[in-house]
């Protein structure tokens, strides 16, 4: 087989080949980019500030059995006093359909840095609390889990 | 009106801090869910929360639809003076819910 104007014709195999691997570079690229889009979540929180870990613990439960109500607690180490105290607190994740989760907005008479809310989780992925202290630092915790039975299932494509 | 549950102490001394625990009736419906008819159902969330104490913010957030149903919220504060706390949620559709508690604050 020729096409009409006499250059060597493609080669069947070289357009099965083709497809299989256009199929695998769409399949390989949300992975990539979902990490990349966790971490432009959190710098687009920083402002670009520098994030250094620790001094924040994101407490739940590593092996998660219903997606739908995972209790989390987020904690920070903090006098909380007017001078030094701790401002906001953030919650990142990796693969829901959103990346922020929550955000809370602290202040000295809040008295102690410590929240507890219940999320969704949409499959097994990585979550990443922020707190701001007053003085501008920022601290993450990064916590892997793994979800059996996840959140809005029927959502996904 | 959602009901709601908030589980807080009605006394405390001066200094103490307090723990409030706050649940509201929502369906917090994320947007990204398809319905019966395949279409997706409309986003209805609560997306802000706060505690007024005697008028002055002592705790507010930020929900996203990664929230679950129900929202569940726990915080602390610091009890100054005998007053009232204001929690109120706001949401799409213009949803707007305020419940106040009184708390007495000994010496």
């Amino acid at each position: 087989m020729t096409l009409p104007d006499g250059s060597p014709s493609l080669n069947r195999r070289h357009i099965v080949a083709g497809v299989a691997g256009m199929g695998l570079s769409v399949v390989l690229r949300p992975a990539a980019a979902q990490a990349n889009e966790l971490a432009a979540a959190v710098a687009a929180y920083t402002q670009g500030a520098p994030v250094r870990a620790g001094k924040v613990k994101l407490d739940v439960a590593e092996l998660v059995d219903n997606g739908n109500v995972v209790p989390i607690t987020v904690t920070a180490e903090s006098p909380m006093t007017v001078a030094d105290h701790v401002k906001t607190i953030a919650i990142f994740n990796e693969k829901n359909p959103q990346r922020d989760v929550a955000r809370f907005t602290l202040g000295p008479r809040a008295g102690k840095a410590s929240v507890t809310t219940r999320i969704r989780l949409a499959t097994s992925q990585q979550l990443v609390a922020i707190a701001q202290m007053s003085d501008g630092s920022y601290w993450s915790h990064t916590v892997n889990v793994i979800v059996t039975l996840a959140a809005c299932i029927e959502g996904d494509p | 009106m959602a009901r709601t549950l908030i589980n807080a102490p009605t006394t405390a001394k001066r200094g103490d801090v307090i723990e409030i625990r706050a649940t509201i009736g929502h369906p917090m419906e994320t947007g990204f869910r398809p319905g019966e008819d395949g279409k997706t159902l409309p986003r209805n969330i609560i997306q802000r929360f706060s505690c007024k104490y005697d008028g002055e913010t002592v705790f507010s957030a930020e929900l996203f639809s990664a929230v679950s149903a129900n929202p569940y919220i726990a915080f602390h504060t610091v009890a100054t003076d005998s007053g009232t706390l204001v929690l109120s949620w706001e949401g799409d559709n213009g949803f707007a819910q305020s419940e106040s508690i009184s708390l007495t604050v000994t010496a």
